[in-house]
């Protein structure tokens, strides 16, 4: 059974903020923090907006672009985030509601630092190759932290990308996914804690590159193709920095990353990271593109996809939710004040 | 804190913009109703679910400068009475707009977003808001 990606909806806030703002406030060249990280700004959602609400939006822009598939016929929707509204009472079944798939359909929040929107989507190919449903949905959404003043709070954003999983009039045929898995604790967040905690730079080499480059290979070898086999790659974007250095280690070129690449100008939205890149490949692919994904989740794993695009994405109607560039065209710019109060940093009386 | 029943029952309304119809004489309803003032008795047993429209343009609107807690970290903040492309009239908050830059006859659409909670340990309350159309 051909399983693959039926459709896609994406959604980042509107609202940015620079380093250089961030910097301002804590004594530091914000400016060449953004310039060594390769943020040029990043995204803020607004006092309204949570991983619920981003998640809905892109789920609708999802269904919008899919008027013939009923959302009845949906089995499962998994909502992977590390900044759920609630501790204890889901996302998805919120955004269920929201896209008016209840009740007979399965759901579940999904947690895997920032790869959890991947899982889902590798939980919905399951669900539906062995035809437990006809579709499922799968989104990484996120409106991450960063403790004020640490390096996160440069690239920590807000974010999510919204897939529906299915066999029936594929845009996007995955021919193959796998991943590499270890414990390796290179950054959390403990119960109850507002902020996480990272191991600074072990959060490189042991975790990120290795995990990245380990799946990243299996993938090659599993399908016995070569970098230049693809015409987009997308890799898990803690920054601009790690992207564009694992895949010049892989063999990747410039070209091949530049759709997906978006951290430079929205930041890190983690489980929204990949799921809004390859959203960002797919606003542009055509018939016949190959496309290489990894993504990246701390604790630690790394989930690879190799996709086609079929000749079903040219009838489909793509127009009837905006695409990316559309979404990012009209940014509103905060300052630091702004930003404490959007993202609930100012204690008020009760 | 607010009945967490009352709230699930609004769900419909706030999140999709499900109404009713009276099905004898077509009045829509938004938020619903059971039971249709105009035609009384000859309207029971015939009121339909309808789904507003989620698009429209702004009737009219005002901003508002004395928020009430929910919205204290948005103000000041627009309010807008919406007539929806099947010509229903909306109130709700207008949001990720420039304050002065909204007009009468402005396209909008209704997103979701968070309207209120109960508190830092209760219940959070979604419903829709609009936005400006993209």
């Amino acid at each position: 059974m051909e399983v693959g990606i039926v459709s896609y909806g994406a959604y980042v806030p509107r609202y940015r903020i620079k380093p250089e703002e961030i910097g301002r406030i804590w004594g530091v060249d914000g400016k060449a923090m953004g310039k060594g990280l390769m943020i040029n700004q990043k995204s803020v959602p607004s006092p309204d907006e949570d991983v619920v609400t981003i998640a809905t939006e892109a789920a609708r822009f999802m269904m919008a672009r899919v008027p013939e598939v009923d959302p009845q016929d949906i089995g499962a929707i998994y909502v992977g985030s590390e900044s759920h509204p609630y501790a204890v009472k889901p996302t998805a079944t919120i955004v269920a509601e929201s896209i008016e798939a209840t009740p007979a359909m399965t759901a579940a929040d999904l947690e895997f630092a920032c790869k959890a929107g991947t899982a889902g989507i590798q939980a919905c190919m399951g669900l539906v190759g062995s035809g437990m449903v006809r579709y499922g949905v799968a989104i990484g959404a996120d409106t991450s932290q960063g403790a004020p003043g640490d390096a996160l709070e440069y690239s920590a954003s807000a974010g999510g990308a919204a897939y529906l999983i299915g066999s029936e009039n594929v845009i996007a045929k995955i021919n193959r996914t796998l991943s590499f898995t270890t414990d390796t604790p290179d950054f959390w967040r403990r119960e109850g804690q507002p902020y996480p905690l990272h191991g600074g730079r072990f959060t490189g080499e042991p975790a990120y590159f290795r995990h990245v480059t380990s799946a990243a290979k299996m993938m090659l070898d599993a399908m016995g193709t070569q970098p230049s086999d693809y015409d987009h790659a997308v890799f898990h974007q803690p920054n601009g920095k790690f992207p564009t250095r694992v895949a010049k280690q892989l063999g990747f070129t410039p070209e091949q990353i530049q759709y997906g690449l978006l951290t430079p100008e929205i930041g890190n939205t983690y489980s929204g990271a990949v799921p809004l890149g390859l959203a960002s490949i797919l606003d542009h692919a055509k018939p016949g593109d190959r496309i290489f994904v990894t993504s990246y989740g701390s604790g630690a794993g790394s989930d690879a996809f190799d996709i086609t695009v079929t000749d079903a994405i040219s009838g489909y109607k793509r127009d009837r939710a905006p695409v990316l560039e559309k979404i990012l065209a009209d940014p509103v710019y905060v300052d630091y004040g702004i930003y404490a109060k959007f993202k609930e940093k100012i204690v008020m009386p009760e | 804190m607010a009945s967490v029943a009352k709230e699930w029952r609004e769900i419909p309304g706030r999140y999709n913009l499900i109404g009713t119809k009276c099905g004898n004489c077509g009045k829509i309803f938004f938020p619903s109703r059971d039971f249709c003032p105009v035609c009384r008795r000859k309207g029971i047993g015939k009121i339909e679910k309808y789904k507003v429209a989620r698009t429209g343009e702004v009737y009219t609107f005002t901003v508002i400068y004395d928020a009430p807690d929910a919205n204290v970290r948005q103000k000041p903040y627009a309010a807008a009475m919406v007539r929806t492309d099947d010509g229903i009239l909306i109130s709700g908050q207008l949001v990720d707009v420039d304050l002065d830059k909204i007009e009468i006859g402005m396209r909008v659409r209704a997103v979701l977003r968070k309207l209120d909670s109960d508190g830092a340990s209760g219940v959070i309350h979604y419903g829709f808001k609009f936005v400006p159309e993209l």
